[in-house]
Formats: structure tokens, C-alpha cells, sequence
């Protein structure tokens, strides 16, 4: 392999290699173990949606998102998002905002609950789904329990009765579809986004083939 | 027109704007009369794609000012406006964030192909001048556009950037200041950067990209062998190695770009954030001054210059050696001793030597996203060295070369 | 093919396929000038709670920024309307725009409950309610209406322009339905189905 060629398979080697070059990539940190995330699967992403609306809502807002494209994304009908996921006086053209003010949030739990939006872009998925199943009880904090993930955390266990009427296998299926809804609240066109680069690179492979042709044509002639 | 020049058209209104604006001897000069060598390789194609990633930004940029709010109340949230509510806004977004990168991928491989063809010198040294200034220009180009979103990275970067002008001596603190318009980066430092970023440094970039393409046509393309193709010309006075660059360059071009649109639109479509590279995890939280993030890095593509400037244990100290490490490549057309431009028949010690530059400033982008802690400190202080002894000692390396014959006509295979 | 015919083939159909390619590339950025989500969540259609609408009585509303009157028709004002279709220019609004079910005296779907735009067909100002039988202002003959004080085009009690005032034509009537007794949806048809 000549110089050039190394060179170039250097930069294709550090281009292509997704293994976090950042020192804050979107890959697992050290001790999160990896979870696979489905968002093609739509029972799975209702399930979660259903599970935020029910026990996460109250305090954290999704600011960025709508319901009305909740529903349309997940094919939950207009009547469905009323009954299931609405619970206070807002329409579906609405933001999924709480009603808890950040002053009174900093003030009950030290720290007012974040805006969860992003966070699966912010940390990676693993991370959300880890600190979701590493509450420990800890009596000297003030809610009760720590996490092993984030020590010291600020959030109190709100799924403690489900984790402990639950199998073990159930509460992680629960905290896996809630999560994976997260990830789909955090770019909501992911999937588009993944299915229309199929037609675009296609299309290119296309116009290659016949510029390449087309290329070669008219360089025959020089010697 | 002059009257004794022929008009490239028959169609009667191109023949009246032929009589009113240079459109055929512009078409003739650089693109069907234009002649470049017929061994240009892989190397070449990076210039005309910096243009083409230069259209892709302007126009990406242009749509989501449409849509971009240049406040710090604002502008976290304009972006995820962009992404989730302007239709095909997420598309135009992420077009601009993977062009960002793509860009610098581009142009450093268009100045490394300088650098291994001797295409900064004579008599192409004010082209490099010129591009130089160009590569100044991205680079606050690429810095202000990255505060824009002002995520917390965006505000914290921008914060290690800007105190670095207080280390100037006497007048430090004063301009920094003046740069913020405020005491600490705020709204109305955004607001300025913006209109840096949208209208002076576009403006300038593109008046510069004209000003590279005519010093360039002026004298003429470089080539893989270094030859001059225009001491050898044929009876009609073109030159033997030569050809148009229209349609011989132009179709070969055309296959290189849509290339390079596939590697593109492959990462667009599917590894926008590339692994943080791209799209940093930190800036997808907003800016907020109490929270500092763990490493603060700044973009891939000035991790080499991070890195230098944490090498040296002195701040002020270090920001010099960051600037330096940027303009020594101004001086690269004297810097060269050696006669001959192409490394093909150049001595070995110049092939070490750019050998060393890339690979120590490849070393040194990888060292400036780590901390600056244990083992890394000294391969950053290493590789800081070997990065400019290849510039401070080339005066002496380059006149001990023993160059190869330089053939009169150009290598081609086909 | 021939060396020619093989260089022409070549050249349009790699011209062809830039310029579908263009095409594609172009369609995203003017696609982009559309009304976002966030424009068309803010521009949707409003309900309207008449169920505390008095008789006689108005409710404006702003509905994509334009003001929308919904009145609660009396008996009384219902009964004054059909004795004035001689003094008005378009009794039955042929020329004012208006959905299907009212194209009628009364201009509605239910004849308790009035609802126009209300901009002035002339110039475009709000015209003020004018409910009182002929008060001193606007004359004995006035059987309550609506008066646009810009120009002193007036309105009667459907929106239907009088004849003799600078308005060219009826207040328009935007497309509305009822949910239910008393909740009125404003901006979309009758037929529309709430998904």
C-alpha cells in the first residue's frame, strides 16, 4: 500500500470508527451496560408513552414535543391521546409542559425536575435505562433512596411500588419501553430520517453509474 | 468584446449579452480553454469540493436563518423549533452541522495536496497566501456558527475562546470585553456573532474564493509531477500536457463530487451527531453559566490546535504557540528551500518529514479531546515539537534534499 | 452504439438525472416555507363555549389572527331581520362568501347563532354591534346590526351589507360546526371529522 493510499485509509478508519473519539460520545460509559432499543416497534413506544404520561408527567415536561405528533407518530387515534395520555386541560395541538413551576420544584426537591426532551440525546439511552433501575434505599437522604448511577440524586423513587409489585423481568420491560419512548421523543424523525437516506443514496449510486460512463467517454481520447 | 474575438454562442441573445459582458471569454478562459494537467489524481478533486460544500452551507445557512433565533432566551429552542416543526426543517439542520465538518475534512486534504505537490510555490505562492486566508476566515466562520445553537458546550467553548484574547498583554481585559460587548458571554454576544456569521464572513469568504480562482487561472494549475505544462506547448499553442478543463475536468469532477455527496448524505441520513464528532452530547442541553461541562472540547478539527495550546504550561504562553501553529503555513512557500515541487522526486527527507507533520497532527487532534492528564500531557508536549520542527527546521532539511530528475512531460497512466 | 451516439446518451442522461436530482435536492428547502407544526397548532380550529351566552348577547374570538363575532340571536332580532330585505344590497348573498348551509336570510346553520368575520368587506376595520332598535344614533329605522365606524358601512343582524354604504358585500361567514348544543367549533366543516 503506497503512502497515499494509507493515508487515505487512516482518515476512512477514523471517519467511519463510531467508537467514541470524544471524551462524551453517545456511547455506554464505562459500567453502563448496553441495552437495544427498538423504535420501530410501536407497541412498545405506546407502552412507554403510556407509562411517562402516567408516572413521569406530573413533574417532567417534554417542551419540544406536541401530542398531536405523539399520536400521529405512534398511531394513537385523537380519542386514545384524550383518554390515555391527556390528563389535564390540554388540547393535542399543545407542548407536553407540566404545570410545576421551576422555583417550586428547586424548592421541594432541591433540584426542580429537568426537561426530558433530550435527555437520551444528552446521555445515551443505556444511561437513562441504568439510572432508572439502580435505585437503592439510603437513609440518610432525604427522599429515601440514592441511585448507583447518579449519587446523590435529587429524584425521588416513584416507581418503587411498581419495581416491587412487579417481576424483575416486567419492571425492566416497563423502564425499556419508557426509555425507548424517550429516545423517540428525542428526534422524533430518527426513523424517517433512516428510511429516506436508503432513496437518496440509492439515487446517487445511480447518477454515479452514469457519470462515471460518461467520464470515461470522454477521456478515451487522451493518451 | 473585442471584435476580433468569436462569440461562443449563435442563439441572438447570448450574442447581445456577448456584446455587453465578457460571458464567452469568460466561458473560454477558465473552463473550455482553460487547459490543466491530464494526470491530475485523487488529490486534486478537493478544491472544486470545498465549493460545492461552500453552496451547501450558504444555502442550508440561509434557510434556517429563516427559521434561527439569534437570542440566548431563544435560541436553544429556535433549533429544536427547526428540527421538530419547520417541515424538512431536521433535513437542513443536519445538512449544515455534517457540512461543517465535512467542510474542514475537505480543505485539510486540499492543503495537504499542496503541501505534497509544492503547489504553494512559485509562482502559485500568493494562491496559497489567498487560501490561507480562507482557511482563517472558516475557522471563525465554523467557531461563531458553533455558539450559535448556544447549547452548553456552544456557551463554554465560546467562553474558553474569547478569554484567550486576555492574555494579550495590556490591552487583554479591555478587548476582550469589547469582543463581548459585555462583561461575560451574553445575549448581545450572540447576537454580534451572528451577524458575523451570516453576513461578514460569508461575504468574505466567497470575495476570497474568486480571488483564489483567478491568481490560480492566472498561472496556471500545478500537477501531480510538478511540472509547469505550459513550457511545452504544441503549435497552436496549447499546452501538450494539457487539457480543457471543460469537459475533461468538469466530468471527472462531476464523479468525484457525487462521491462525495454519497460519503455526505451517508452520514447525514445516518450518523448525524458521528458519534459526538459532529453533534456534541453537551450542546444538547442549553447554555448555563453555573454548570460547567465535564471536558470542555472544542469541534474536531481544531483539536490540534487545543492541544498545543494546553501543551505548553504557560497560558499566555500557549496561546501564542496556538497562533503560530496556524500562520507558519502562511510561510510555507519560503520556508521550502528545495527546487523541486512534487514529493514524487524529492529527497527522503521531506517525505519523513510531511510524513511526521501528519501523522503528529492527526496525534495532536486525537490528544486535544482527551483531558489534559497523565501520559497524554507528555505525547502532546512530544508531538507539539515534532509539529513545529517541521516547519522551523524545513529551511535546513529542504537544502540537503537529493531531488529525483523532474521528467518534461507529466506521468499519465490511464 | 456509436462513438457519438454512445457520448450522447451519456451526456443527457447524466443531464437528466442532475437536474431530477436538483429537483429532489431543491424540494426539501421550498417545502420549508410551509407553515411549521408549531404555525399550524396555533392556527387551529377553536371551540366556543356558548352555553353562557345570553340572548342578545356577543362573544369575539381571535381565530389565526383574525376576530370572528359569534351572536346569540333573540327571537325578537331574528323576527326584525326579515322585514328589511329591500334596504340591503345582497339579501341573499349571492356575491359574499359564505359555506353552503349559509346561503340564507339568516345566514347560518342555526338561526339562534350568528357567526361572521368580523372585518369590515370594505376596508377592513371591526365593526362595533349595534343590537338596540333604533337608538338615537344610528336612526329609527335601525333594526339592530352591526356599524363599521371607519367608513359607516353598516351590517343587519346576518352580516348582510346594506345598500348605500361603502362596503361592496356581506360580512363573510367562516367555516364552523357545532360539536355539540353548546360548543361551537370555528374553522372547521361540518363533514370534517375530529382525528
Amino acid at each position: 500500500m503506497n503512502m497515499k493510499q494509507y493515508i487515505f485509509s487512516l482518515i476512512a478508519m477514523l471517519f467511519f470508527s463510531n467508537s467514541g473519539f470524544a471524551s462524551s460520545s453517545t456511547e455506554p460509559e464505562v459500567g453502563i451496560e448496553a441495552i437495544s432499543i427498538n423504535l420501530s416497534d410501536v407497541k412498545s413506544l405506546q407502552r412507554g408513552a403510556r407509562n411517562f404520561f402516567n408516572y413521569c408527567a406530573g413533574c417532567h415536561s417534554l417542551q419540544y414535543m406536541r401530542y398531536e405528533q405523539i399520536a400521529e407518530d405512534l398511531n394513537i387515534s385523537e380519542e386514545q391521546l384524550l383518554d390515555n395520555l391527556i390528563f389535564t386541560d390540554k388540547t393535542p395541538q399543545d407542548l407536553v409542559t407540566t404545570n410545576m413551576l421551576k422555583e417550586d420544584g428547586d424548592r421541594w426537591f432541591g433540584k426542580a425536575p429537568p426537561d426530558l426532551t433530550l435527555v437520551t440525546r444528552r446521555k445515551n439511552p443505556d444511561y437513562v435505562y441504568q439510572f432508572l433501575t439502580s435505585f437503592y434505599i439510603d437513609n440518610t437522604s432525604p427522599t429515601g433512596v440514592n441511585n448507583l448511577i447518579q449519587d446523590g440524586t435529587s429524584m425521588p423513587h416513584i416507581l418503587w411500588l411498581l419495581e416491587e409489585q412487579m417481576t424483575a423481568e416486567d419492571y425492566n420491560r416497563f423502564i425499556l419501553d419508557t426509555v425507548t419512548f424517550l429516545e423517540y421523543v428525542g428526534e422524533p424523525v430518527q426513523q424517517k430520517r433512516k428510511s429516506l437516506g436508503v432513496w437518496v443514496i440509492s439515487f446517487l449510486v445511480l447518477f454515479l453509474v452514469f457519470s462515471y460512463a460518461l467520464y470515461k467517454d470522454i477521456w478515451r481520447e487522451v493518451k | 468584446m473585442s471584435k476580433q474575438e468569436e462569440s461562443l454562442f449563435t442563439n441572438p441573445i447570448l450574442k447581445w449579452v456577448d456584446d455587453r459582458f465578457p460571458l464567452s471569454s469568460l466561458i473560454k478562459d477558465h473552463a473550455t480553454e482553460y487547459y490543466a494537467s491530464k494526470n491530475f489524481n485523487i488529490w486534486y478533486v478537493f478544491g472544486v469540493l470545498s465549493m460545492v460544500v461552500l453552496v451547501i452551507m450558504l444555502m442550508t445557512g440561509f434557510f434556517l436563518t429563516m427559521n434561527y433565533k439569534p437570542s440566548a432566551e431563544d435560541a436553544f429552542n429556535s433549533v429544536e423549533y427547526i428540527m421538530r416543526s419547520v417541515e424538512w426543517g431536521w433535513l437542513i439542520r443536519y445538512m449544515h452541522s455534517t457540512g461543517s465538518s465535512f467542510f474542514f475534512i475537505v480543505v485539510y486534504l486540499h492543503m495537504l495536496r499542496g503541501m505534497l505537490y509544492g503547489s504553494y510555490k512559485k509562482p502559485r505562492e500568493l494562491i496559497w497566501i489567498v487560501g490561507m486566508l480562507l482557511y482563517f476566515c472558516l475557522m471563525a466562520e465554523a467557531f461563531f456558527g458553533y455558539l450559535l445553537p448556544w447549547g452548553n458546550m456552544s456557551y463554554w467553548a465560546g467562553q474558553v475562546i474569547v478569554n484567550l484574547f486576555s492574555y494579550i498583554p495590556v490591552i487583554g481585559e479591555t478587548l476582550t470585553e469589547w469582543i463581548r460587548g459585555d462583561y461575560f458571554m451574553s445575549d448581545i454576544t450572540l447576537n454580534r456573532f451572528f451577524a458575523f456569521h451570516v453576513i461578514f464572513l460569508p461575504l468574505a469568504i466567497l470575495g476570497l474564493v474568486v480571488a483564489h480562482i483567478l491568481a490560480l487561472h492566472h498561472v496556471g494549475s500545478n500537477n501531480p509531477d510538478g511540472i509547469e505544462i505550459k513550457d511545452y506547448k504544441d503549435a497552436s499553442g496549447k499546452p501538450i500536457d494539457g487539457v480543457a478543463f471543460h469537459p475533461f475536468h468538469t466530468s471527472k469532477d462531476l464523479v468525484a463530487i457525487i462521491v462525495f455527496l454519497i460519503l455526505y448524505f451517508a452520514a447525514v441520513f445516518y450518523a448525524p451527531e458521528m458519534g459526538g464528532l459532529f453533534l456534541e452530547v453537551d450542546n444538547f442541553e442549553p447554555a448555563d453559566p453555573l454548570k460547567t461541562p465535564e471536558h470542555i472540547v472544542p469541534s474536531w478539527y481544531f483539536t490540534p490546535y487545543y492541544a498545543i495550546l494546553r501543551a505548553i504550561p504557560n497560558a499566555a504562553l500557549g496561546a501564542v504557540f496556538l497562533v503560530a501553529a496556524v500562520l507558519l503555513f502562511v510561510f510555507l512557500p519560503w520556508l521550502d528551500r528545495c527546487s523541486v515541487k512534487s514529493i514524487r522526486y524529492r529527497g527522503w527527507q521531506y517525505k519523513v518529514a510531511l510524513f511526521s507533520f501528519v501523522v503528529s497532527f492527526v496525534v495532536l487532534g486525537y490528544l486535544g479531546m482527551q483531558p489534559a492528564t497523565g501520559i497524554y500531557v507528555l505525547l502532546a508536549r512530544i508531538f507539539t515539537i515534532i509539529y513545529f520542527a517541521f516547519f522551523l527546521l524545513m529551511p535546513f532539511y529542504t537544502k540537503l534534499e537529493k531531488t529525483k530528475p523532474v521528467p518534461h512531460r507529466v506521468v499519465y497512466k490511464k | 452504439m456509436s462513438k457519438v451516439g454512445r457520448r450522447k446518451f451519456l451526456s443527457i442522461a447524466t443531464s437528466v438525472t442532475s437536474v431530477i436530482g436538483g429537483a429532489f435536492a431543491v424540494t426539501p428547502f421550498i417545502l420549508s416555507f410551509q407553515p411549521s407544526k408549531k404555525a399550524k397548532a396555533l392556527g387551529a380550529s377553536i371551540k366556543v363555549d356558548l352555553s353562557n351566552l345570553e340572548p342578545g348577547s356577543i362573544i369575539k374570538v381571535l381565530y389565526r389572527g383574525t376576530p370572528f363575532y359569534v351572536v346569540h340571536r333573540s327571537d325578537d332580532m331574528i323576527t326584525q331581520l326579515k322585514t328589511i330585505n329591500s334596504d340591503l344590497r345582497d339579501p341573499d348573498s349571492e356575491l359574499s362568501i359564505q359555506p353552503n348551509f349559509a346561503k340564507n336570510e339568516l345566514r347560518s346553520m342555526n338561526p339562534k347563532y350568528l357567526v361572521v368575520e368580523g372585518v369590515c368587506t370594505h376596508l377592513g376595520c371591526a365593526p362595533i354591534e349595534k343590537f338596540s332598535i333604533a337608538p338615537a344614533d344610528m336612526g329609527p329605522d335601525w333594526r339592530g346590526g352591526f356599524y363599521c365606524p371607519c367608513h359607516g358601512s353598516k351590517f343587519d343582524l346576518s352580516g348582510r351589507v346594506f345598500s348605500g354604504v361603502p362596503a361592496p358585500s356581506n360580512l363573510r361567514v367562516p367555516a364552523y360546526r357545532f360539536e355539540n348544543e353548546s360548543i361551537l367549533v370555528v374553522g372547521e366543516n361540518p363533514e370534517e371529522l375530529n382525528v
